[in-house]
Order: C-alpha cells, then sequence, then structure tokens
C-alpha cells in the first residue's frame, strides 16, 4: 500500500506538465484567456472586421460615369435603395421571409411538441434522424431535387391528375402574385421550398424549449380548469416563445439572406440575395451591395428588438 | 350521505405493473384523509385518478355521487396541491392564484380580489406582483395552496406538500394545514410517506403497499392495533414479535407488534409482561433514548425517555409490558 501516505498535504510533484497546472489552479483567468483568446481573436479579426468592412463599404458610392468606387462618405447608396425598383426587392424578401417564418413555426410545433413530450428512447432517436437527415444532403441537390416535384411534368402535378385535382392546382396558379406557369416558377414554389429547407432550424429551438417546460405546469393548467386550448394559450406557448422566436431568427434571416432559392426555384423577380450576388459581381456595383446587405441585419436588429419588449425572453 | 371520493374496485396497471390494484375506498365529505404508504406503493396514483390525470384500468370512481372516469381534469371541481408546487414561472403571484378564475372567465377586478384574499389567508399579502423565482420553498408552498383553495373546490388534492420544505416549516404548515381545513370545511386528501405527518393531522389513514390498501382506519387504530406486519413496521417502527417469543410469554399467536414506547426497563409488576434480554446498541436522539436488546434471538426496540438512567451495552436488562399494549395482528 504504498500509494496511501499519512501526509496531510502531498509534495510538489516536479515536472513541466505539474507546475504548468499548479500555475493555472493558481491562476484561472490565464487558463480562461488562454481557451478564449484564440476564438475571439478569430471571432473579432475575420469576422466583425469583415462586417465593419461591408458597413464602411455602404458608405461609398459609385460614379456612374467611370464605375470606379469613390470613397467619399455619403449617403447617396442608401438613397438608392429606396427607389421603387430596389425597395421592391426589400419588400418581397421581407414578405417572404415573415410568411415562411410564420408557417414554419405552425407546421413545426406539433412535430416539436410530439418529440418533447411523447417520443422516447427509439422513438426519439428517429424523430432526431427524421429532422436531421434533411440537412445531411446537399443543399443544392435538395433544392433542385424540388425543382423536379413542383416541375409541370413533376410528381404534385402527376399526383393531382390521378386524384382528379388538377383544378386545384390551375386554379391556385391562376390567382395573380402567388400563381405562376407551374409550382416550380412561382412564388409558391419559392415558399414551399424555403419552408421545407428550413424546417429543421424552427423544430430543433421549439423541440428543446418545450422540453424544459415540467409536465406538471401542463397539468397544473388542467387541474385549475384550463381546457386544452387555454393550456395551450398561457402557458404551453408563453413557455415555448423563446423557442419560437430562436427559431423564426433562423428562418427569417436564412430566408431574407438567401439568393440561390429563388434562383432556381420561382419567378425571375429579385430577393436581397439575388440583388447583393448581381450588384458585386456582374454591375460591379460594390456599395449598393453592401448597401443592401446591411439591409437584413438592420431587419434582424429590429425583429429581436421587437421580440424582446414583446417579452419573448421573459420565460428564459 | 354521498362520499366525497368513492373507490369501487379501482385499478390502475402501466403495463405489467399493478400501480393500483383493486382498492376500494370511500372518503367522507370535510374528512381530512391522509394516504400513507412508501413511494411506488401506489398513493400518488390514486390521487392522479381522482384529479384526473390518469383514467383506471379497471373499476368505478365517484365523486360526490358523479361518475368520474372519463372526465378530463378541467371538468372536475377538484383542486391538487402538486408535489413540487408546479407554479407558472412567467407569470406573477396573483396571475398564478388567479389563473383558475380566469380560465373560467371571472372578470379582471373580481378575480384579482380573490386572489389577493386568498394570498392573505396563506399569510403571503402583498406578494403578487412577485415571480415564482423569486419566493422561498415555503412561500411558493402557500402560493400552490392559494392556488388550488381559491378555486373553492369540492376536494382538495395535496400530494406530499410539506415533503421539500424544512423540519420547522413543516411541522407549522401541517398546524396551518390542519386549522384552514377546519375552518374552511373542505374534504382534503393528503398523500404522503411520513407517518408521523399522517398521523397527526388525518382524520383517517389508508395505509398503502404494492398498490393495496393494507389498512384503512384512524390514527389510533394504525398506530395501536396494526393489522399486518406490514403496517406496524412502516408506522412508527414498531417491534413485531415473533411466535416464538410469544410462546414464552404464554401467548399463541403468529405475531404482535409492539411500540417501542410502551416498554418499561427494569420494573416488574405482577401485571406486566417481562421479558430478559442483552443490551445490543443505545443511541441518543433528544428527547429519547432508543435502545435495542436481543432477547434470545427476538430483536427489541425500546424508545426510552432520556432522564432515565441508560443501561451499559451488553447489560442483561429485564423489558416490561402491558399486554393491552401489545397487538396481536390477524395476518403475519
Amino acid at each position: 500500500m504504498s500509494a496511501v501516505t499519512h501526509q496531510s498535504i502531498l509534495p510538489e510533484r516536479s515536472g513541466l506538465a505539474r507546475r504548468l497546472s499548479d500555475f493555472l489552479w493558481r491562476h484561472p483567468h490565464v487558463l480562461l484567456l488562454i481557451l478564449l483568446g484564440p476564438p475571439v481573436l478569430w471571432l473579432g479579426i475575420i469576422y466583425l472586421g469583415s462586417l465593419l468592412a461591408l458597413l464602411l463599404q455602404s458608405f461609398f458610392s459609385i460614379d456612374d460615369f467611370s464605375g470606379l468606387i469613390n470613397y467619399e462618405f455619403t449617403l447617396a447608396t442608401y438613397k438608392q435603395l429606396l427607389i421603387p425598383a430596389n425597395f421592391d426587392i426589400i419588400l418581397r424578401t421581407v414578405v417572404m421571409a415573415a410568411l415562411v417564418t410564420l408557417a414554419s413555426a405552425i407546421i413545426a410545433f406539433p412535430i416539436a411538441y410530439y418529440a418533447a413530450r411523447y417520443a422516447k428512447g427509439k422513438w426519439k432517436a428517429i424523430f432526431y434522424l427524421g429532422v436531421m437527415l434533411p440537412l445531411w444532403s446537399s443543399y443544392l441537390v435538395k433544392i433542385y431535387a424540388w425543382k423536379l416535384i413542383l416541375a409541370k411534368e413533376g410528381i404534385v402535378t402527376w399526383a393531382l391528375t390521378k386524384l382528379h385535382l388538377l383544378w386545384l392546382l390551375d386554379a391556385w396558379l391562376a390567382l395573380p402574385v402567388v400563381g405562376g406557369n407551374s409550382l416550380s416558377i412561382s412564388y409558391t414554389g419559392t415558399f414551399i421550398v424555403f419552408i421545407y429547407v428550413w424546417m429543421p432550424f424552427m423544430i430543433l429551438p421549439i423541440q428543446a424549449s418545450l422540453e424544459r417546460v415540467p409536465g406538471n405546469l401542463i397539468e397544473a393548467s388542467a387541474d385549475l380548469g384550463g381546457n386544452p386550448a387555454q393550456t395551450f394559450k398561457y402557458v404551453l406557448f408563453p413557455l415555448a416563445l423563446p423557442g419560437i422566436v430562436a427559431g423564426s431568427i433562423f428562418t427569417f434571416s436564412l430566408t431574407l439572406g438567401d439568393y440561390i432559392i429563388p434562383q432556381v426555384i420561382g419567378s425571375s423577380r429579385l430577393f436581397i440575395g439575388q440583388a447583393v450576388y448581381a450588384q458585386q459581381g456582374t454591375a460591379g456595383n460594390i456599395p449598393l451591395a453592401a448597401a443592401f446587405s446591411v439591409v437584413p441585419i438592420v431587419i434582424m436588429g429590429l425583429y429581436l428588438w421587437m421580440a424582446k419588449r414583446m417579452g419573448a425572453f421573459d420565460a428564459l | 350521505m354521498t362520499a366525497a371520493v368513492l373507490f369501487q374496485k379501482v385499478s390502475r396497471h402501466f403495463g405489467n405493473v399493478r400501480a393500483v390494484d383493486g382498492v376500494d375506498l370511500s372518503i367522507a365529505e370535510g374528512e381530512f384523509f391522509a394516504m400513507l404508504g412508501p413511494s411506488g406503493s401506489g398513493k400518488t396514483t390514486c390521487l392522479r385518478l381522482m384529479a384526473g390525470f390518469e383514467q383506471p384500468t379497471d373499476g368505478h370512481i365517484e365523486i360526490f355521487g358523479e361518475t368520474a372516469e372519463g372526465v378530463p381534469p378541467y371538468r372536475r371541481n377538484v383542486n391538487t396541491v402538486f408535489q413540487d408546487y408546479a407554479l407558472f414561472p412567467h407569470l406573477s403571484i396573483l396571475d398564478n392564484v388567479a389563473y383558475g378564475l380566469m380560465v373560467k372567465g371571472v372578470g379582471r377586478e373580481e378575480r384579482r380580489k380573490a386572489a389577493e384574499d386568498a394570498l392573505a389567508m396563506v399569510k403571503l399579502p402583498g406578494y403578487g406582483v412577485r415571480k415564482p423565482g423569486q419566493l422561498s420553498g415555503g412561500q411558493r408552498q402557500r402560493v400552490a395552496l392559494a392556488r388550488a383553495l381559491v378555486n373553492r373546490p369540492k376536494v382538495l388534492l395535496l400530494d406530499e406538500p410539506l415533503g421539500a420544505l424544512d423540519l420547522k416549516l413543516r411541522e407549522q404548515m401541517q398546524e396551518e394545514l390542519k386549522s384552514l381545513q377546519k375552518s374552511l370545511g373542505i374534504t382534503f386528501v393528503f398523500v404522503t410517506h411520513d407517518q408521523g405527518e399522517a398521523l397527526s393531522m388525518a382524520d383517517r389513514i389508508a395505509v398503502f403497499n404494492n398498490g393495496k390498501i393494507q389498512q384503512l382506519g384512524t390514527p389510533e387504530d394504525i398506530y395501536k392495533r396494526p393489522q399486518t406486519r406490514f403496517v406496524a413496521d412502516f408506522v412508527g417502527s414498531s417491534n413485531v414479535l415473533s411466535s416464538a417469543t410469544l410462546a414464552k410469554l404464554g401467548i399463541s399467536a403468529g405475531a404482535a407488534s409492539l411500540r417501542p414506547e410502551a416498554i418499561q426497563i427494569g420494573t416488574s409488576w405482577a401485571e406486566l409482561l417481562t421479558l430478559s434480554g442483552t443490551v445490543v446498541a443505545c443511541s441518543f436522539l433528544g428527547a429519547v433514548n432508543r435502545i435495542t436488546v436481543d432477547c434470545d434471538g427476538q430483536r427489541i426496540i425500546i424508545s426510552a425517555p432520556a432522564a432515565m438512567p441508560v443501561p451499559e451495552q451488553g447489560a442483561n436488562i429485564t423489558l416490561a409490558f402491558s399486554r393491552n399494549d401489545m397487538h396481536v395482528m390477524e395476518q403475519a
């Protein structure tokens, strides 16, 4: 039993590693600095730095005649955002993002509720697999797959024909704005694909927030006379709201910034992401592209501020 | 008179587990009824059957003469004080207490007043603006009580409501609950695993084990006249005398219970029964000393007042007790 000692304080052990661990134990701040320094520097310089550079660009303007950037501070570029052609793009994107977020939340909630309350063991694993599986395959592959699904020759048209419900689709496509020649070149198609692609980002935070709601709160509400609708309205929804807001931050901001989905599926009208792509690429108007990319940042800031004011984070 | 709660051959099975197994009971209106038992004995499931959170697999339940099977919790005029209180964390104390009135459509001003009265009743006036997270365990317990009582339930169900409180607070709350129940006249059904709590508060006690009621009776019945070894053991760590020990006393029976405090040391009057044994252990418990004695293989625990001299370990002593304090059990 040589490992057992009768000393109350063990002697200091030798070796550099031991001395280092003793030192770090006495100076926990140094350890924190070592652990956090590199990622903070990375975030600070690469990420925030480039964001700042972007912001700076948006205050420059482009010389219409020479096509060169004029490095003088001006709000002229932002003024350009307000001309009808550009403002339409912003409006279109924000409305789409809002609708996608709302629809995602409505579809995701029951799924998340089932997973949080009822799914156990094997079914929980199947739930996670089902939600995450679409994230494992390439984003582009999924979008092109959807293009085929929604195309005039696609499975949706085929299935509706077999069900003798094609008139329903035709009636929908005949509607102004949401309609078009086929689903794959309509706003409806863009909307469906956005919802599909961002759905996991909505389900998972809602599920996490519902999982933290103790089951006996639901029982307490019922016990006090609350019917299921009242229990949802007064207990479940307020407590799940932080999760819904977290999920909506994903769906809203991802929709605001995406430029591939509306390009592949949808009418030819531009969304913010496409506008940024076009301005910095073909048009070579970096300041306007920068100004366009500032729009989602500002909108998200406003959105979070509003969510906080509405008390979305009170239950955190 | 109709019973406040009536169980007829009620069972609740979870898969192969018979959580509640053919329970019959009848709780009278205005009664303080305790369901006592170890964890997993079925007492909490019985309470949940009354609240409506569980539906019986078999049997019939009535609440004030009305069939309760298939009736959801929100249509039962029965309220529960939950074990961990289940206060809504996002609502103020006032909104928590007023919740039951709000969902029933009582006007804002009326329910605010009722909630404030209820808070005053549980001695928390003016706490309405706080959130549950800002209150201590004892205060939360009172809020949970106010939240249930503000609805004027026909039956109040309490699921180990004092379990999380420290001893002093628990004793204080026991007295308050008892006097509250007396003044309101509401039927209280109380689940606990603490026999002291059940004995001190209840009008009647049902002792549960393995999903069945072992014995149902007044606290005195349960304590002094346990019908089974389980009840004798569980309610106040009674001594269970074996048939061999009883034979030495000239009694022929399978088993008998004998309370630790009913035994005296050293005294030996003619009318008392006596046993002799060796002191095995002694421990000081404050008001009493607990002395363990070995009488030819029969362990007997004695609870002696601390003022009495303590016998030394290994000493041979004589135990004396009255025949009346011994209760022969119907089953071993």
